[in-house]
């Protein structure tokens, strides 16, 4: 058993997902199974081995810090489920 | 009076010469994709939308739904982002509109290009043109089956472990994964950032050539893009002379790789020798084992990240709540479906305090062993040649209800995608009447290596693109 009930229920709230029971016991088997395939990977013995995070050799890239024009307000509000003036609308943090 | 246009037989090179000549107009000629999308898409359900585009009045094109396409809907075949109308167009859609292409519409793909089969779009699955029974692959179904169908004469996918690659295979087209950092990801939805890559699907090597032609370059909003060290060519001429063509001598024990699909793959080889090329073995010790697990750790860790900016607070649709911290968890449960559910709880897992060091971290030296086992084996060939596919197109429903069973489809896709190495797909003939995929790997960089392969032996294979059942 690689992942318990608690467990998920933990990750859940890591991941912010208000999962419901039946999703909770499905992605509890679920996952299981999956990091038994992935685990494989532990095998391995990698103390020497640099990780990688990127595929290219990557170096800073810099730009002059010139300004340039943002999206309108119209725009970067167009697509909220609900706005009020120039801001996004939410309910208080905690009822 | 405009010529009848053969819509499952023209390609993106031959409209363009027709454009040319004054012989079709380009109204015409998106008139003709755009009664072939009535006549057929009803079933194949390829497009998520299609879209009245009045500016392009060249070739026309159809985009992924991860691609943000101004005041067109873009939902990654998600519904966490139903209704969502990008403000402005991604590198990659205002490339196209620069080139005049037209836009024909938005591809289905599995949610968040999370999939092999198109089963997870929230907006149902696409059909397989050969057989509409089965799964076109995916994630890419859409764009892949639109080719493949005569609906679209070229289309863009994205690649994430083999989501450009695969569908081609499926449905009997080309389809390129470029070079990590080729193309650029601006305005595409994210699923995995160190290997989202955006590429071009068509029905021949030349015409995928072209399109990745004028998508391909430096973007100055995608600071991991990089200035092409080469032209993009379009490939001529059918020697493989002095090509030296390696094969994983891995692929052998490798039980998931189906006999016909077998079979196809020693043709194409004895092929490339016919044309000269010298076939040998190279050494991929680690990709076959190793590279799905570590794939799959390192794409959901990204994603999950990623994915955590949906949180219907700016855009998407909200779930009802009475607090914000009850609002973002309760969107997000509702607006999510099973797979990136699964994707973003994996993914967090693998990163959590406890857990990183074995998993996340874990894969990310995999990653290092993949990079440097692909660079030996390119050392002493130009091209790694693979199936694409380990089978051909299988039933819808087949793989469903098993995660890892579909995680499997992309066996022999993923380990060049970890290693940021671009992958040609091209038809290679039949088994059991569907499509086979050859899958032709390249050092970073090396597209125009594989466009000459790929071109001398699609001539050489002579595949008909247009399925049976269309002919």
């Amino acid at each position: 058993m690689a992942i318990s009930r608690d467990e998920v229920l933990h990750v859940a709230g890591l991941a912010r997902l208000a999962l419901t029971d039946d999703e909770i016991e499905r992605l509890t088997g679920e996952l299981d199974a999956i990091l038994d395939a992935v685990g494989i990977v532990s095998e391995l013995d990698l103390a020497e081995v640099p990780p990688t995070s990127h595929p290219l050799d990557l170096v800073n890239v810099w730009a002059e810090d010139e300004p340039r024009p943002s999206l309108p307000l119209e725009d970067v509000l167009a697509n909220a489920p609900d706005a009020e003036g120039a801001l996004f609308r939410v309910p208080a943090w905690r009822q | 009076m405009a010529p009848v246009v053969d819509t499952l037989r023209l390609t993106a090179e031959e409209a363009t010469s027709l454009l040319e000549r004054g012989e079709l107009s380009g109204r015409e000629l998106r008139q003709a994709y755009l009664d072939a999308i009535a006549e057929r898409d009803g079933e194949l359900h390829c497009f998520l939308r299609t879209v009245e585009d009045t500016e392009g009045d060249g070739v026309p094109i159809a985009l992924k739904d991860v691609i943000s396409t101004k005041g067109v809907e873009t939902t990654a075949g998600s519904k966490i982002l139903a209704g969502y109308v990008p403000v402005f167009d991604a590198t990659v859609a205002e490339r196209v509109k620069a080139a005049g292409l037209s836009l024909l519409g938005k591809t289905n793909t599995d949610e968040f290009a999370m999939g092999s089969s198109t089963e997870n779009s929230a907006y149902g699955p696409s059909r397989n043109p050969w057989d509409p029974s089965r799964v076109p692959g995916g994630s890419g179904g859409g764009s892949s089956a639109a080719v493949t169908a005569g609906l679209a004469p070229w289309a863009l996918g994205s690649d994430t472990g083999g989501s450009i690659k695969q569908p081609s295979a499926l449905c009997g087209n080309v389809g390129l994964r470029p070079t990590y950092g080729t193309v650029s990801r601006y305005g595409v939805v994210a699923f995995a950032s160190s290997l989202d890559q955006i590429g071009p699907v068509a029905k021949t090597v030349r015409d995928v050539a072209l399109l990745y032609s004028i998508i391909a370059g430096r973007d100055p909003c995608d600071s991991t893009t990089a200035e092409l060290p080469e032209t993009p060519r379009l490939p001529e001429g059918d020697s493989l002379a002095g090509v030296r063509i390696g094969v994983p001598r891995q692929l052998g024990s490798l039980d998931a790789i189906e006999p016909g699909v077998r079979d196809a793959f020693e043709r194409a080889l004895a092929l490339a020798e016919e044309l000269g090329a010298e076939i040998g073995e190279c050494d991929l010790p680690t990709s076959y084992r190793y590279g799905m697990p570590c794939y799959y750790l390192i794409a959901p860790a990204e994603a999950s990240s990623n994915l955590a900016r949906y949180d219907g607070v700016r855009y998407g649709p909200r779930a009802v709540a009475g607090s914000y911290q009850e609002l973002v968890d309760r969107t997000r449960d509702e607006g999510f479906g099973a797979e990136p559910k699964r994707r973003i709880m994996l993914g967090t897992y693998a990163l959590s305090a406890g857990y990183y060091e074995a998993f996340y971290g874990q894969a990310q030296k995999v990653r290092t062993l993949l990079i440097r086992e692909h660079r030996q084996a390119l050392a002493v060939c130009d091209v790694i040649a693979t199936p694409t596919s380990p089978t051909v197109a299988f039933p819808i429903g087949d793989k469903a209800a098993d995660p890892l069973a579909m995680y499997a489809c992309d066996l022999l896709t993923i380990p060049s995608c970890l290693a940021g190495l671009p992958g040609l797909s091209i038809p290679n003939g039949l088994s059991e009447g569907l499509p086979v995929g050859l899958q032709l790997i390249g050092p970073q960089f090396g597209e125009n290596t594989l466009f000459r392969v790929g071109h001398a032996l699609e001539q050489a294979i002579g595949f008909d693109t247009v399925p049976e059942r269309l002919r």
